[in-house]
């Protein structure tokens, strides 16, 4: 198949006074048209960055994209000059974000939220474009679309929000769209309805979805593929049942015996990595996981062991992923 | 509240006085006032964040109180904490009534009661180091007047905590969230405390740190004997750490259970729904699940829906749901419920 985003290789610095942050360091992966890919890890490890850094996104100074290449849809993106990564953004990819109250205009109505996006990238009219808001805000189940055209993000609830960022996200029929935590800040049951409507509507429109989150149990509901990530690398990546039962790096075998899990016997200890993520500003030569590796070897701080696949569609960052990936993780 | 009143209400677990229940809460009710006008305020309506629940908690007990937000849990924490008067009912500890004593006569309570909040950010002074923190505690309740002692408690209080004691000489800046956490909970040791309050003490944490703090948690449940209120919005940790389990829904409490029973037996429909959203870190089981959702929004509380509060957005609900708050009734021996249509 085709692929519809290709990274290769790509490098994300911040360039501060405590040093260089590399926090993105060299990632790969690709997104299939129609594909939901999850990158997961925890706080600092990269993922929004390596979000960010697909849309350009990254404040400069102090970040800059120093390696790499971002091809999407048989565009270099890191090659186009701002106007023309202007039309990629929104239009052909979309975004939606953790916060939906800071992303979104509070002195704007949410028909001109819309309504801006569609005659910025369509050049429609200004009645086209407001029927195109009124039908993007029933396609996200928004009951009573007119009154809520005329009202101000502070008068919707938090879900609200995340449905009108989904309508702005979907409005231009982008090819692909990056949520970022899309539904960390809602409550369990409003976040149940955003990712059934996100996985209803990108099958529904055959757009691929890159889910960034650290919510192992969304990642196991919504996604195809998942990229795991830890100090800025990939360091494992598979499909979920390979990852979830077959995982073969010490880092996502530790990220999964942590999480309790409810439809399990109750009185098993859980048994996380001890130990905090490194300084991104301290990283050697070696495995930046390896000071809180059981596996750990000598080899291990000589060099950063590459991504080697171990089953079709399964590849690995670690000198010893032969010996990792004992299930009984996960049951 | 007098007596006529607390028998009106339906307490669950039925525990009489002076069994093993550490702390007991009847009828309890916190109306917060919503004013209109600058100069001359008037009343306009309440919020009522919690409206008349009851429940026990027994020694060495954890007893989870999950909810989402604005459902009341942490209303309910601050006025066990004396920290909101209540509205109405009753909070015993340990035989006394807290909310008729006196500033003075709950002071040696205060100190068998702590708390941990959520964010390790917020909760520590920035302007004092890890030690002092640590220490103030002690010296407001004057439990060890020795400096050099109390110095000396600090450093085992840190290392129980899994920190280095080196630790006190710096401030909450220096540290990362899962540390800050470990120093909010070195801070609540302190004192001897018998009840712990855990107000989404591991919310704010990443998975590998929030699993470290949930085990020193229960180690130190284990050592000292520590009874539990575990406040949290997460089911997965609730399901983890808690023996029994309450759910609150808009001000009610609407079930309470075991917890083996509450997870694998849930019947009140918000339960069953909130239950189903959760999801597990399995595709395998994943891909075999429903997936209902509940639908709608949660109302405000300024102005709740008549009769069952959850009747809105209930799949369940018949008519005589909009009219009454359905009693609060043990349907199995420890298993309480707020619905008509179980």
């Amino acid at each position: 198949m085709t692929k519809l985003l290709e990274i290769r290789d790509l490098k994300t610095q911040f360039f501060t006074s405590a040093g260089v942050v590399r926090a993105v360091d060299g990632i790969t992966y690709d997104v299939a048209p129609g594909e939901t890919v999850a990158v997961v890890g925890e706080s600092g490890c990269g993922k929004s960055v390596s979000a960010m850094s697909i849309l350009r996104l990254i404040p400069d100074p102090p970040g800059r994209i120093v390696a790499g290449s971002i091809m999407f849809d048989g565009k270099d993106l890191l090659a186009l000059s701002e106007a023309e990564m202007r039309e990629v953004r929104g239009r052909d990819i979309g975004m939606i974000f953790q916060e939906p109250m800071t992303s979104l205009n509070p002195v704007l109505t949410i028909e001109r939220q819309i309504t801006e996006t569609l005659e910025e990238h369509l050049d429609v009219s200004k009645a086209a474009a407001r029927q195109k808001a009124l039908e993007m805000l029933n396609l996200v189940g928004i009951s009573d679309p007119e009154r809520r055209l005329k009202q101000y993000p502070h008068h919707l609830s938090g879900g609200m929000r995340q449905r009108v960022m989904i309508a702005m996200a979907l409005a231009c029929g982008p090819k692909l769209i990056i949520a970022d935590e899309p539904t960390t800040a809602l409550d369990v049951t409003i976040q149940a309805q955003i990712l059934e409507l996100m996985k209803e509507l990108t099958r529904k429109l055959g757009v691929a979805l890159i889910i960034i989150t650290h919510n192992l149990g969304v990642v196991a509901r919504y996604a195809d593929r998942v990229n795991v990530m830890y100090a800025g690398r990939i360091i494992e990546s598979g499909d979920a049942v390979q990852i979830y039962h077959n995982p073969k790096h010490p880092y996502t075998l530790a990220l999964l015996r942590s999480v309790p899990r409810m439809d399990q016997a109750r009185g098993q200890k859980l048994r996380p990595v001890s130990g905090q993520p490194p300084d991104l500003t301290k990283l050697d030569e070696g495995c930046a996981f390896r000071p809180r590796c059981d596996f750990a070897t000598e080899q291990c701080a000589r060099a950063a062991p590459a991504l080697e696949e171990v089953e079709p569609g399964h590849i690995s960052a670690c000198w010893e992923k032969a010996k990792v990936g004992l299930v009984e993780a996960v049951g | 509240m007098n007596e006529a009143a607390a028998t009106m209400t339906t307490p669950p677990p039925p525990r009489v006085e002076g069994t093993d229940a550490l702390v007991r809460v009847r009828n309890l009710k916190m109306y917060f006032p919503v004013t209109e006008g600058t100069l001359i305020s008037r009343v306009v309506a309440h919020v009522k964040a919690v409206d008349g629940i009851s429940f026990d908690i027994r020694k060495g007990e954890t007893l989870g109180l999950v909810g989402e937000s604005g459902c009341g849990k942490t209303t309910t924490g601050r006025c066990i904490l004396q920290l909101e008067t209540a509205t109405g009912g009753e909070i015993w500890f340990d035989g006394q009534e807290l909310n008729t004593l006196s500033k003075a006569e709950m002071r040696p309570l205060r100190q068998r009661i702590q708390v941990i909040f959520q964010d390790p950010y917020s909760s520590l002074n920035p302007r004092m180091k890890i030690g002092q923190i640590i220490a103030e505690p002690m010296m407001v309740h004057g439990i060890i007047t020795d400096r050099g002692e109390r110095d000396a408690r600090v450093r085992e209080l840190l290392e129980l905590c899994g920190l280095n004691p080196k630790f006190a000489d710096r401030y909450p800046h220096e540290m990362s969230g899962g540390q800050r956490q470990r120093v909010g909970i070195a801070r609540a040791l302190a004192v001897n405390p018998e009840f712990i309050i855990c107000d989404e003490a591991v919310s704010a944490l990443d998975v590998s740190i929030q699993a470290q703090v949930i085990n020193l948690l229960e180690d130190l449940r284990d050592e000292f004997e520590l009874t539990y209120l575990f406040i949290s919005h997460d089911l997965s940790v609730v399901h983890h750490l808690c023996h029994r389990v309450a759910v609150m829904y808009l001000g009610h409490i609407i079930e309470l259970a075991g917890t083996e029973e509450l997870f694998a037996n849930p019947l009140h429909p918000y339960t069953q729904g909130l239950l189903e959203a959760v999801p597990i870190p399995d595709p395998i089981v994943e891909r075999a699940r429903a997936h209902q959702v509940i639908k709608g929004e949660i109302p405000s509380p300024i102005n709740p829906p008549s009769g069952c509060v959850f009747h809105p957005r209930c799949p369940k609900a018949v008519d005589g749901c909009k009219v009454n708050m359905p009693e609060f009734r043990e349907i199995k021996p420890g298993h309480w419920v707020a619905c008509t249509e179980v």
